[in-house]
């Protein structure tokens, strides 16, 4: 059996597939929330060197997590796009920005929130927080060319570059607190030891992570549904589809 | 429930961080949902003018192709 993946590589094809797919994605977003809002506050302990600041870090990994994931998820559909000239996939790109910087912020914001009482400063010019910062300017960089630019073709393809060179900040970011000496905590997860923290605490984290990725697929798929009427509006799918849904 | 809420005395930086990320988290969604509702009802409006300029056409055939153009850029 072999699926044909590139009919949904056309926003004819994708367009409905995304809207059947957005529900579920909400659903499992609430239900993970809810979860990992309970073990997080109710469930894990006080931890015996922060005590209860150190929950802040239920927002601020999974944030700073998908600040950093969507980037990369950003720059290779805008790579694609760049290559194959697909229109979708600048499409994907255009989407996933504002909320790559929505989770920017936040990282930064809650970040500033956990080190004030922690180091008794809301910001410092270290590694880990100066690359997170030159991270947001990208994507607002990216969204402004974006709307600065009509042509919609050309201003995918020099959103595209600026995405692509911009991708080598994520492994500065990430590999900051290895690379520098910094006021900011080391990695919460790695791969090559076992875990620092009570399981519980552990858990919480991920399942906040998971259900920041399910939120991020559902809003992200919704976003790009509007690009594409947007960008499709002439065509007769479209002009079909609003004539259905008037009806 | 009010040593819930003090946090062992880091209530301001622990619900201020969960508070705004909820704030956001809710308003882009809502965001996303008004520009998907205004854009659909640009699209159907857009088709009625279209529509009714074919009717107007096809009734008096007096048209300038100037009032045409003019008629499309509003």
């Amino acid at each position: 059996m072999s699926i044909n993946w590139f009919k949904y590589a056309s926003p004819v094809s994708f367009y409905p597939l995304a809207g059947r797919l957005i529900p579920w994605f909400v659903v499992v977003t609430v239900v993970l929330l809810f979860i990992g809002l309970y073990l997080g506050f109710f469930v894990a302990p006080t931890d015996y060197q922060q005590g209860e600041a150190y929950r802040i870090m239920f927002v601020h990994v999974p944030a700073a997590w998908m600040s950093m994931f969507i980037y990369l998820v950003m720059a290779a559909y805008a790579g694609l796009g760049l290559i194959f000239n697909t229109r979708l996939s600048s499409m994907m790109a255009t989407a996933l920005a504002p909320t790559g910087a929505m989770f920017t912020f936040l990282a930064l914001w809650t970040g500033a929130l956990w080190g004030k009482p922690m180091w008794g400063a809301w910001w410092v010019w270290d590694a880990r927080l100066t690359s997170e910062l030159i991270l947001l300017f990208l994507y607002l960089g990216f969204m402004s060319l974006q709307a600065a630019i009509d042509d919609p073709r050309r201003a995918a393809r020099a959103s595209a570059l600026l995405a692509l060179v911009g991708a080598v900040n994520v492994p500065i970011i990430y590999f900051s607190v290895k690379w520098w000496n910094t006021l900011h905590q080391g990695a919460s997860i790695s791969f090559d030891k076992a875990p620092s923290m009570a399981t519980t605490m552990l858990v919480a984290m991920l399942i906040m992570a998971v259900a920041f990725w399910t939120y991020t697929i559902a809003v992200v798929l919704q976003r790009v549904r509007c690009e594409i009427l947007e960008r499709e509006r002439h065509s007769d799918w479209v002009i079909a589809l609003v004539q259905e849904k008037q009806a | 429930m009010q040593d819930f809420f003090a946090m062992g005395g880091y209530g301001f930086y622990v619900w201020g961080s969960v508070g705004v990320t909820a704030a956001l988290m809710i308003l882009e969604p809502v965001l996303v949902r008004r520009r998907r509702q205004s854009l659909l009802q640009r699209l159907r409006r857009s088709r009625d003018r279209v529509r009714m300029r074919s009717h107007k056409k096809q009734d008096t055939m007096e048209n300038t192709p100037a009032k045409v153009e003019h008629e499309t850029q509003t």
